[in-house]
């Protein structure tokens, strides 16, 4: 007498549509407690299978007077003949690829959904082959980042496609933004398809990093020494963390261009009329405006100076105190011995992965005015590569991933037409350089910046409006609110685009000495063994 | 397996047995089977009643005088006078086909002998709860009671009588059509509640 016998079945397809997603009415054995958003299903059709996910788990009553007056269900044996008869749970599942029967879609592997299964179609869950027929094995170019929720089967990123694109990884404070860069980075410096350039603001990626136990989570230099350089900004902040970096960056006054200013503008406090007298200045003194514009050190002069580029006197004072800020900053330098870009190129080109650590100038003026002005020489150095090999003069520069965090400062409506990480972000795939945006805040970054990211990654975010950013222009867009909205605030993540078939929830992989040996990073180049680094650090 | 009694009336969907033994119908909700020696006519026992073999003509109280075991000895004849029939509800048959649930293609035949079934039987029949939709619709006013014994009687017959009482309730509940206070009440009599 057990209509649900079958192992697995969750249930049977009664109603819905391809776009508002698919009914599915719980069979009475199956508990709703035991269902969750974001679990996969399959659902077994009359022509074809359907791989879907749930997006919503609801409870359902077949006779409205239940709800009205509720009945006794004190008796067990009754509570349990009423589940599933007159009350039962219900799914709403989005369908999310078909999975053909005969041999040319098996061959084709799965497709696009294009249509729904047909009534009383039966539901079950996804076993772990169905989920390794959709994210595929993990290999050298398809990187573990996680497992689905409830499985143990791997899904894999696809780090070819991953690269080609610009990416973003979005979450509340707190929801393990940096541990999921942490492996992403990981993940790339391993598979070797591109080289990364971070920017490291909060010092956590090249050496050790703080983290929320007694563990302190190993950075990228411990794991692969020596496909990984630190760069710095801040000597003395290094040495106090023992850390030994291979390069101290210095900028020279020169370097500073007046765009670096207008991306400043509202960290500096400055008027857009100000931002405009720099461009004056720029065109009166060249390329050594900034120490010029300092050195006029005498009110007389200065009020000259003010008249003869015709400056508001209000505006001068704004721009001058503005620009005093910077001189305050340690790592600016009127001439410097060395080029900083130069040198990064220099590690990118031969395949090192660049951090950029800033110590303890973690304040914004200082992490936007140098990922913003490294990244734009890097920038017109891979455009002169990339348009040199296409003219079939030297080979395609390395593929680059910029990592940047705090993105909505330079990717927001205001700056990020001006800055170079909006033009990045828009068109650089061309010329082999990608962002990889890490922010808090997705709301704050540009619509059209924002629809360019080809895979996001998204740790809780419960804002409105940043989860109307993340998921704008996504197929599904309604289903994937909920599940992001009811992702766990640790180690849980929804990762949608190209690098993945179908958008799936995760929980992420440990982060841990479980991932460094995974990694077999110090095998793979040769390096010392990561468990003596420590030692070797020292 | 001992003959209760035989069929003296017939219908598509009922039959009345009359026994051989005054005062011993089969008990409520239990099943029998009619056999006229082709089809097992299966019945679902819904009432008894025991009355006097001539219509019209009542016994009389005797208990003013004599003690309730002194009246049929003292007054032989009585149980001559008197006879027990039982209805019971048409819940399937076998026939060359098997053991189906559904009525026959006739009535039991009058004067088939009817048996009471023995808990082999009972469990076999009872295995797949088709039989429950010629019950419900049946129009005894007191159907739910024998629903109720029915169900408690099959289950104990059953090798997990609670899995059992729980697909039986949600077919009850499907057949019902959302009358959960009633399906509440013959629950509650179903556990002997």
């Amino acid at each position: 007498m057990n209509v649900s016998g079958q192992a697995g079945r969750l249930g049977a397809v009664v109603s819905g549509s391809l776009t508002e997603g698919i009914h599915v009415k719980l069979d009475s054995g199956v508990s709703v407690e035991d269902m969750a958003v974001g679990r996969y299903i399959t659902i077994s059709g009359e022509k074809r299978r359907f791989f879907g996910m749930v997006t919503d788990v609801g409870l359902e009553s077949s006779d409205l007077r239940l709800t009205s007056y509720p009945v006794d269900i004190s008796d067990p044996l009754f509570a349990r003949v009423i589940q599933g008869t007159g009350v039962y749970g219900a799914l709403k599942v989005l369908p999310l690829l078909s999975l053909g029967t005969d041999a040319a879609s098996i061959i084709g592997g799965p497709q696009p959904v294009k249509t729904v299964p047909s009534h009383f179609s039966a539901v079950r869950d996804a076993s772990q082959a169905d989920v390794e027929a959709v994210f595929g094995k993990e290999s050298k170019e398809r990187f573990w980042v996680g497992n689905p929720l409830d499985m143990e089967t791997k899904v894999c990123l696809d780090l070819a496609e991953f690269v080609k694109r610009s990416n973003g990884i979005f979450g509340k404070s707190g929801t393990g933004k940096t541990y999921l860069t942490r492996i992403l980075l990981a993940g790339m410096l391993q598979s070797e398809l591109a080289v990364s350039l971070v920017f490291d603001m909060h010092s956590e990626y090249g050496w050790e990093g703080t983290g929320e136990g007694t563990i302190r989570p190993k950075g990228l230099k411990q794991l692969f020494s020596s496909r990984v350089a630190v760069f710095a900004l801040d000597e003395e902040t290094a040495r106090r963390r023992k850390v030994n970096p291979d390069f101290l960056v210095r900028i020279g006054y020169e370097e500073i261009e007046p765009e670096d200013i207008q991306i400043l503008r509202s960290v500096l406090n400055l008027t857009e009329t100000a931002v405009q007298s720099v461009y004056q200045l720029a065109r009166r003194f060249g390329r050594g405006w900034l120490a010029s514009f300092l050195d006029v050190q005498n009110s007389e002069e200065q009020r000259r100076l003010a008249e003869e580029l015709n400056i508001p006197e209000s505006t001068y004072r704004n721009l001058r105190r503005g620009v005093e800020v910077l001189r305050r900053l340690p790592f600016l330098v009127p001439n410097t011995p060395e080029d900083s870009v130069r040198e990064m190129l220099k590690h990118l080109d031969r395949g090192v992965n660049v951090v950029l650590e800033f110590g303890r100038h973690t304040d914004l003026t200082s992490y936007i005015l140098v990922a913003n002005l490294l990244t734009r020489r890097i920038y017109s150095k891979y455009r002169e590569l990339t348009e040199r090999s296409m003219a079939g003069d030297g080979p395609k520069p390395r593929p680059l991933v910029i990592t940047i965090e705090e993105a909505h400062r330079f990717l927001n409506p205001e700056v990020s037409a001006n800055t170079i990480f909006g033009a990045i972000a828009r068109e650089m795939r061309k010329y082999n350089v990608t962002l990889l945006v890490v922010d808090q805040r997705p709301s704050g970054i540009d619509e059209e910046v924002l629809s360019q990211l080809g895979t996001k990654v998204c740790c809780l975010l419960d804002n409105e409006r940043d989860v109307d950013a993340v998921l704008s222009g996504v197929s599904g867009k309604n289903e994937l609110r909920s599940v992001l909205a009811k992702l766990e605030s640790k180690q849980q993540s929804l990762i949608f685009g190209h690098a993945v078939p179908v958008p799936v929830v995760l929980r992420t992989r440990e982060y841990g000495p479980k991932f460094y040996g995974e990694l077999g990073a110090s095998k793979h180049q040769g390096a010392p063994d990561t468990g003596n680094l420590d030692d070797m650090w020292k | 397996m001992p003959k209760l009694g035989e069929v003296i009336a017939a219908n598509t969907a009922s039959f009345v047995g009359q026994c051989y033994a005054l005062h011993q119908p089969p008990e409520l909700g239990s099943l029998v089977r009619a056999s006229d020696g082709k089809v097992d006519v299966y019945g679902i026992v819904s009432s008894a009643e025991t009355h006097s073999i001539e219509e019209g003509r009542r016994p009389i109280a005797r208990g003013a005088v004599e003690s309730d075991e002194d009246v049929f000895s003292t007054h032989p004849q009585l149980a001559s006078l008197l006879c027990t029939d039982f209805t019971a509800i048409v819940v399937g048959h076998r026939s060359d086909n098997g053991l189906c649930r559904y009525l026959p293609p006739r009535p039991a035949r009058i004067h088939s002998f009817v048996h009471a079934c023995e808990s082999a039987e009972s469990k076999e029949f009872s295995a797949s709860p088709g039989f429950l939709r010629m019950l419900v619709s049946d129009q005894t006013p007191w159907i739910d009671e024998v629903i109720s014994a029915c169900l408690r009687r099959f289950s104990t017959a059953q090798d997990e009588p609670e899995a059992y009482l729980v697909s039986a309730g949600k077919e009850l509940a499907v057949l019902l059509g959302g009358d959960f206070t009633r399906l509440g009440n013959i629950m509650k009599r179903m556990k002997g509640q």
